[in-house]
Formats: C-alpha cells, sequence, structure tokens
C-alpha cells in the first residue's frame, strides 16, 4: 500500500466518506415530518447530501494528501513540477458534475411537481396575513375565522394566501411548505397534513418590528373532529381558538376579515 | 509608453503661496483643496438643501414650509457631494471645465511621502488602494462589532440587550456595511494596488477617477452609519430593503437609498477604470493569455459591476420616490406590483455575490501558485470559467425568490441555470488541486487561508447547490440554513481569500514582513471558531428557525448559544490580524523586493514601489506562472539583460 499513495489516498477518502455519510444520516436535521410533502423533501435532501459528501471528502482528499505529500523540505528552493494542465482530467471534470447536477436537478424536478400536485375537493382556508398576526377564513364555516390554523389530517388544503400591509411568509417547518403573503397578490400553497399534533407556524419575511413573535400553531386532527371543530366555529361568529403568544391576539368577527 | 517624470514646483507657485501666506492662513486653507475647505462646504451644501426644499414647498403653497424629512434627504444628496468639492476631488476636472489653466505633468497630488498623504485627495493607485483597504477594514470592525452585539442578544431566547427594532437595525446595517463597505470595495482596493504592477502600467488609466472613487465610499459608509441618528433608528428592514416595508418605515431607510448610489458610483467608476486600463495599458508582450489570473478575475468583475449596478441604483431610487416623491410604484391598488422591487434588486444582487467572489478567485490563483510553486493548473480554462460564472450570474437571480408568488413557471429555469453555475465553479475548485498536486508546498499563511478558502468555499458551494432544488428552497429560505450558507460563501469564502490577498501582498505594500507565527494563530482560530459558529446554523434553519429574529423559540436554545460563545472566540481572533498587521507595519523586518520568489511583475520592483512603479517598462515574454522549466521567463528589463535566445534549446515554456 506504502508504494501506491494514490491507493492510500482512495482508500482514507473512502472510510472518511462513509464515515461522514453515517453521520449525516444519523442526524435528526429535520422537525417530524407532518405532511406529504415532508418526506420527499426530506428524501431529496438525503440524496443530494449523500452525492455531495463523496466530492467534498474528494477535495478535501487531494488537498490534504498534497499538502503532506509535497509539503517543500526546509530549505527547499526550487519549484514543482511544470504541470499546465490536462484536457482529459478537465473534460472529466466539466462530465461528472454536470451528469450529477443534471439528475438532482430532474429529480427535484419531480418532487416539485409532486409536492404541488392539486387534489380534487382540496379544503379552501383564507389566510390573512398583517402586522403581526396571522388569521384564518374558512369559506365552509361562512367565512367565521381563526387565529389558530386548524387542519384534518389526509386531505389537502389549499391555503389562499393575502396580506393587509407588507409582505409575510406563511411557513410549517413540520409541514415544510412555506409561501409568501404579497401586497397586491393572493398568493397559494397546498399542504395535505398527515400526522396529528400541534405545529409551530412561523412568519418567514421580515414585516417589521414584531417579525419575531409572528408565531402561531397548526393543530391537525381527525377528520371527524375537523368537522366538528368547523361547525363550533361557523355557529359563533367570532373565534379566538389558539395562544397567539406576542402578537395582538385578533379576535376577528367575520365581516372584520373582509377589510383589505 | 513614456514614463512619467514629477514636475517640481515652478517659481510662480512657490511665490504665489508664499504671497497666500502672508495675506492670511485660513484664506488660503480655505481655497485648497482639504478637510478644511470640505468641512467648511458641508453646511453650505445643507443650506442649499434647505433652501431648495423650502423654496419648492414655497411656491407650491405647501405647510410646513420647512419639512425636515424632505429637507433631510435633499441634504443627504448635496451635503456627501459639497464635502467631495471640498476635499478636492472635482477641482481639476472643474477648472478644465471653465477653461481655466490646467497642468497634465502637475503630479503634486501623486504618491505619499509621510502619513499625511493618505489622508487627502491621491492619485496614486498605491496610496488609493491601501486608502480602501484600511477604510473598509474599519466598516469591517464596524460591522463585526453589530454582529458580536446580535450574538449576544441571540445567546438566549428572549429580550436583554436590545429591542426587536434595534435588532433590526443591527443586522440590516451589518449587512450592509459588510457587502458594500467591505467585500466588494476591499477588493477593489487590493486590485487597485496590484493590477497596474501585475500589468506593469505606471497607474490606472484614470487616476483623479480612482481617487473620486475611494471618497464617494467613503460617503458611502458614513451615511450608512450616520442612520443611526436618524429619528426612528436606522435602517431595520435588511440589507435587501424589501418593498413596501422600505417604503413606510422611518427616515433612517433614506439613509440606505442614497448611500447605495454612492457605494454604487464609486463601484462602477472603479470598474470602468479596471477595464480600460486592463485593456489598453498592459505592458508590451502581455497578450489577453499571458495576464496574471488576479487580472482576469478583476476584468470579469469590472464587466459585472458596470452591468449590474445600475439596478441596485434603480430598485432604491423606486423606494425613494415611493417615500419622498409620492409614486406609487409599489402601491397595487394604484397600478403598482411589489414583486418588481424584487426582480430589480435582485438582478443586481446575485451579480453582486460574484463581485463578491470572483477577485477572491484571483487571489487563490495567485497565493496557490506561488506558495506551492507551479503554474496554475489550466490557465485557460480557469480564465473561460470566470466568463462563464459572469455569463450564468446574470441568469440566476430569482432563485432568491422561489416562494416570493412570482409565476410558478420560471422558477424552474432558474433552477436549471442555478445548479448549472456549479460546473465552472467546480472547475476552479478541481484546478486549484491540480495546483497543489506536485508543487513544492510552503505552508505560510496566505497559503493556508486560501486552502482554508477551499473547504469552505466547497461546503458553501454544496449548501448552494442544495438551495438551488426548488422543494427544498420553500423549506428552508428565509432561514438560519441561508445565514450560514452566505457566510461560509462569504465568510470562508471571499473574506479568507481577503486575508490570503493581505498577507500575500503585505510585503509589497509595506515594505516589511508579517509576523508568520501571528499569522498562523489568526488562521487557525479563524478556521476553527468560523465553523462553530455557522456550521450549527445549517441545522438550525432545518430545524425550523427563521432568519431576522430578535428571538426564537426555546427548542433553538442550545444550539444557539454554541453558536454565540463561538461567535464572540471568532471576533476576537480578528484582534491576533489586527496587531499583526499594525506592529508588522511598524517594526517588522524590512521585505525585499520579491520574498515569495513570484515571477508576476509587482514582484520585479521595490517593496513597496517608486512612484509610478517601473523606471523602465518590462517586457513580457511568456505566461505569468513559469516554474519548474530551466530559462522561462513571465518578463525582463530589456536594459538590464538581452533578449531571450529563441527556442531551440527549449529555453521558453509553452505558454502557461
Amino acid at each position: 500500500m506504502r508504494r501506491h499513495p494514490i491507493l492510500q489516498m482512495f482508500a482514507i477518502g473512502v472510510v472518511a466518506a462513509a464515515v461522514i455519510t453515517a453521520l449525516a444520516l444519523a442526524i435528526d436535521w429535520f422537525p417530524p415530518a407532518a405532511s406529504t410533502a415532508a418526506d420527499k423533501i426530506d428524501t431529496l435532501y438525503d440524496v443530494v447530501i449523500l452525492c455531495s459528501i463523496p466530492i467534498f471528502v474528494l477535495v478535501m482528499t487531494i488537498a490534504i494528501y498534497s499538502v503532506v505529500k509535497f509539503r517543500a523540505r526546509p530549505g527547499h528552493e526550487g519549484d514543482g513540477a511544470p504541470l499546465h494542465g490536462n484536457t482529459q482530467l478537465e473534460l472529466l471534470w466539466v462530465a461528472i458534475p454536470f451528469v450529477i447536477v443534471s439528475a438532482l436537478a430532474a429529480y427535484a424536478l419531480v418532487v416539485l411537481s409532486d409536492i404541488e400536485a392539486k387534489e380534487p375537493d382540496a379544503l379552501p382556508v383564507a389566510v390573512t396575513a398583517q402586522q403581526f398576526t396571522w388569521t384564518f377564513g374558512y369559506p365552509q364555516a361562512g367565512g367565521a375565522t381563526s387565529t389558530e390554523l386548524v387542519l384534518p389530517r389526509g386531505r389537502q388544503a389549499v391555503l389562499r394566501i393575502r396580506t393587509r400591509d407588507v409582505i409575510h411568509s406563511f411557513w410549517v417547518p413540520a409541514m415544510r411548505m412555506k409561501q409568501d403573503a404579497v401586497p397586491g397578490l393572493t398568493t397559494e400553497v397546498r399542504i395535505t397534513p398527515t400526522r396529528e399534533g400541534t405545529y409551530p407556524l412561523v412568519c418567514a419575511e421580515l414585516c417589521g418590528a414584531g417579525h419575531a413573535t409572528m408565531r402561531q400553531t397548526v393543530r391537525v386532527v381527525a377528520p371527524e373532529r375537523f368537522q366538528a371543530w368547523l361547525r363550533r366555529l361557523g355557529g359563533g361568529a367570532t373565534a379566538s381558538r389558539g395562544a397567539t403568544p406576542g402578537a395582538a391576539s385578533a379576535v376577528e368577527t367575520a365581516s372584520a376579515s373582509g377589510r383589505s | 509608453m513614456a514614463v512619467a517624470v514629477e514636475r517640481k514646483p515652478s517659481r510662480e507657485d512657490t511665490e504665489s503661496s508664499r504671497a497666500d501666506g502672508r495675506r492670511g492662513g485660513w484664506r488660503r486653507r480655505l481655497a485648497a483643496p482639504g478637510w478644511w475647505r470640505a468641512l467648511a462646504a458641508m453646511p453650505v451644501g445643507f443650506l442649499v438643501a434647505l433652501g431648495l426644499v423650502a423654496a419648492v414647498r414655497a411656491a407650491y403653497g405647501w405647510h410646513p414650509t420647512v419639512k425636515w424629512e424632505a429637507v433631510t434627504t435633499v441634504a443627504l444628496i448635496a451635503v456627501p457631494l459639497a464635502f467631495l468639492a471640498g476635499i478636492g476631488c472635482f477641482d481639476y476636472w472643474l477648472r478644465w471645465a471653465i477653461g481655466a489653466r490646467t497642468d497634465d505633468d502637475d503630479h503634486s497630488g501623486h504618491g505619499a511621502d509621510s502619513w499625511r498623504d493618505y489622508f487627502r485627495v491621491n492619485t496614486d493607485h498605491k496610496v488609493i488602494g491601501i486608502q480602501y483597504i484600511c477604510t473598509t477594514f474599519a466598516f469591517f470592525v464596524l460591522g463585526g462589532l453589530m454582529a458580536m452585539l446580535m450574538r449576544a442578544e441571540l445567546l438566549a431566547p428572549g429580550e436583554q440587550l436590545v429591542d426587536a427594532n434595534t435588532f433590526n437595525g443591527l443586522f440590516s446595517v451589518h449587512a450592509s456595511l459588510m457587502i458594500f463597505l467591505f467585500i466588494i470595495p476591499v477588493f477593489a482596493g487590493i486590485a487597485n494596488y496590484v493590477v497596474p504592477l501585475m500589468i506593469g502600467a505606471p497607474d490606472m488609466a484614470f487616476p483623479r477617477l480612482n481617487a473620486l472613487s475611494y471618497w464617494l465610499l467613503l460617503v458611502a459608509g458614513v451615511m450608512m452609519v450616520l442612520s443611526y441618528v436618524a429619528p426612528g433608528g436606522p435602517f431595520a428592514t435588511g440589507w435587501t430593503a424589501y418593498a413596501p416595508l422600505s417604503v413606510d418605515v422611518p427616515l433612517g431607510q433614506q439613509f440606505f437609498a442614497l448611500a447605495v448610489q454612492f457605494a454604487g458610483a464609486s463601484s462602477i467608476a472603479t470598474a470602468l477604470n479596471f477595464l480600460v486600463t486592463i485593456i489598453t495599458m498592459r505592458a508590451p508582450g502581455m497578450t489577453f493569455w499571458r495576464m496574471p489570473l488576479l487580472v482576469w478575475a478583476n476584468f470579469t468583475t469590472s464587466l459585472l459591476v458596470v452591468i449590474a449596478t445600475p439596478f441596485i441604483a434603480a430598485s432604491q431610487f423606486f423606494v425613494l420616490f415611493d417615500r419622498a416623491l409620492g409614486t406609487h410604484f409599489f402601491t397595487p391598488q394604484l397600478g403598482g406590483d411589489v414583486l418588481m422591487y424584487q426582480h430589480v434588486f435582485w438582478f443586481y444582487s446575485h451579480p453582486a455575490v460574484y463581485i463578491m467572489m470572483l477577485p477572491g478567485f484571483g487571489i487563490v490563483s495567485e497565493v496557490i501558485s506561488a506558495h506551492a510553486r507551479k503554474p496554475v493548473f489550466g490557465y485557460k480554462m480557469m480564465a473561460y470559467a470566470l466568463i462563464a460564472i459572469v455569463v450564468l450570474g446574470f441568469l440566476v437571480w430569482a432563485h432568491h425568490m422561489f416562494v416570493s408568488g412570482m409565476q410558478a413557471w420560471i422558477r424552474i429555469p432558474m433552477m436549471l441555470t442555478t445548479m448549472l453555475i456549479a460546473v465552472p465553479t467546480g472547475i476552479k475548485i478541481f484546478n486549484w488541486l491540480g495546483t497543489l498536486w506536485r508543487g513544492v508546498i510552503h505552508l505560510r499563511t496566505p497559503l493556508l487561508f486560501a486552502l482554508g478558502f477551499i473547504t469552505m468555499f466547497t461546503l458553501g458551494g454544496i449548501s448552494g447547490v442544495t438551495l438551488a432544488i426548488v422543494p427544498f428552497d420553500i423549506h428552508v429560505s428565509d432561514t438560519y440554513y441561508v445565514v450560514a450558507h452566505i457566510h461560509y460563501v462569504l465568510f470562508g469564502g471571499s473574506v479568507f481569500t481577503i486575508f490570503a490577498g493581505i498577507y500575500h501582498w503585505f510585503p509589497k505594500m509595506t515594505g516589511r514582513m508579517y509576523d508568520e507565527t501571528l499569522g498562523k494563530i489568526h488562521f487557525w482560530l479563524s478556521f476553527v471558531f468560523f465553523n462553530l459558529t455557522f456550521g450549527p446554523m445549517h441545522l438550525l434553519g432545518i430545524d425550523g428557525m427563521p432568519r431576522r429574529v430578535a428571538d426564537y423559540a426555546s427548542e433553538y436554545a442550545t444550539l444557539n448559544a454554541i453558536v454565540s460563545v463561538s461567535a464572540f472566540i471568532f471576533g476576537l481572533s480578528f484582534l491576533v490580524f489586527l496587531y499583526n498587521m499594525i506592529v508588522s507595519w511598524r517594526y517588522g523586518p524590512v521585505a525585499p523586493a520579491n520574498p515569495w520568489k513570484a515571477h508576476t511583475l509587482e514582484w520585479m520592483v521595490p517593496s513597496p514601489p517608486p512612484k509610478f512603479n517601473f523606471v523602465e517598462v518590462p517586457r513580457v515574454v511568456g505566461g505569468p506562472y513559469p516554474f519548474g522549466l530551466e530559462g522561462a521567463q513571465h518578463a525582463y528589463f530589456p536594459s538590464r539583460r538581452p533578449a531571450p535566445v529563441a527556442a531551440g534549446g527549449g529555453a521558453q515554456p509553452p505558454e502557461h
């Protein structure tokens, strides 16, 4: 082995790559997956990282190896080898990265169309952003609003997002989906929750002094319980469900939500 | 090309200045360009602003006649212009324009004989380069202190030190200073010093414009910092200043909008200067394919600057006009389009990140080649890769807008071009590795920073590819994952190359050697604590922590504490650098002309070089990295040596 430095380097590289890969896969990067999009995005990320580790290890191995093997001996004033280039190598390290990014791009496009696919009979929710609170309107409850986003498990919700003032961004980390709220536009994001529970909802676009406090919750419940909740919501014209830490606790009425 | 000769002041000049001296020193002080005249001119500029606003408002019958917001806005233009006029940036041009006597051979404004020469309008590219470097590092320290304050606030959840509005101001001014007052101009400063020397020129093509560029930059930085005294506090909408938030916030925002104009003007003027200098002033024999890669890098960067920078100027003018003139660029109910701001802004700001990186690529090529004593591997591909990055760099801007609500279809081509740009960037990394391979490697401080750069830029590039992937970007957009990425490429990337370049050319610029041990300590402290600071941010972002937040959910407390403590030590490591620079500049061992035994032209003149650089114009006969071949040469001085023998004995290597 000692007489084959390149092989040595390759072996070290493989071991390093394996160790780092194991570590990368062991780290719990993401919050618990709570939507159909989450698993797809998490897997996509894992694949990209798996492709990237060998490249990083390759770069590091060659760099460290060179620095160790070709270190100038003390007092050595001479030059290195007059290597000006190697066309074959150049072609190789153009072609291989090109192939890798092309393959990843194709995979990414498949995932993108998957996570944005429109389901029939999606549940519409009107999301209104303002400094510094989110309000959720349910057309099926006569437009009644809530400050907690409640969604049924297993059914796609189509959130139509508007803002009263500046740009905000609707993000549920556990569900991976995010969409900006833009003045003058109604933007849309589709989410299919898969796990019951309560998840943070944060604003992800700087919207002023209260940006950091614009945090609320999304509660995913079983479909029957959701219907019951919806009935209660529609029955009373107002709702103030759920904690709204920091933000003005907006007790909205159906007519008030028409203000824009 | 004739070498410029300094003109001695004539008898007339000395007599008239003596006469002025007798008439009264203060009159002379105010008539001559300099700080006194500049400080006297500034109130005049303010009065002009006041008068203009009052006159217009009175003519329209608007009340109050003196609206201080409006006066401030106009003053933010008039007062800096008055300062620039006072300090002497326009004297020559104005004299020429009014037909007064101008003397093209008057080089009294050129070069430095004492420290005072660094504090006035100076036309010598070496002086300007040092002015840039020192000024930008001062803003780096300011911006860095803001970062330390932010990390102190984020050490634990809850509000401890600053309120949310102040915090928002901190990250906004931090980023703006780092981008517009440090990274972009420090590269301009290093290039200002080195590029004319590397191409065998006595100076830049437009030395007076060069001087103006520097003073425009100083104005921009002061203006950004001054926003702290505006009513309502500093601008706090991020360096990205999205509309409509930036249209609604207090006066401090105007300081940003106008400071960007001055910084942009500075940048564009410098870029034009570099383009003309590189195209027209190369020494005889230096074809484009014999230019060092630092020159290639600054050439391509200058192309980016002149094309892209007007767009950020435009974006800030839209905001300024909506704020000050009642236009409705960003009022949807009146036909405005909020997303238009982002498209225009990012059309500059994406090329801006390449403006902040390409000169660093050039530095890394010079440093690795010199300290590994090898030609740069794949020289032509390296140049082509720079060009490819420039072209592709204009086609990726909307990857900053994947969740912005723009047309869904645009995300796909933008994803593809963004992923594609990894290819030319990868070419460069591999070629640098090829440059190390089979070299004779001297692990000195510049090379350590270059190696650190390769490590961290590869990591930043990988996180960049993940961000290009739309489904993943949807999750991590506007989170700490992005903060991690940008700091890996901007600090681990750009700033590490800046350190590499400063150490590498320190002997040439100061005539002294820096302390190598301190340099190595600086490197290792920076490298370790940089990674401990920004590495965990990838996790924070993916795990759900948004960016630009003065506070966060308690689940992120542990990682944030680790980040903050690492950041403090990381910040302290800079003191090692500062100490080394200052003490070595004063007391370091005297540096020879060519301490690294490199071949590019700047090493063929003394350290530091004399005024006008080359007593004799060198003749370039080969590529800039003729390492490893007996008799190979980049250039020689004709009077000291006969021309090299023709090919036969293999005396000349293949070009680069």
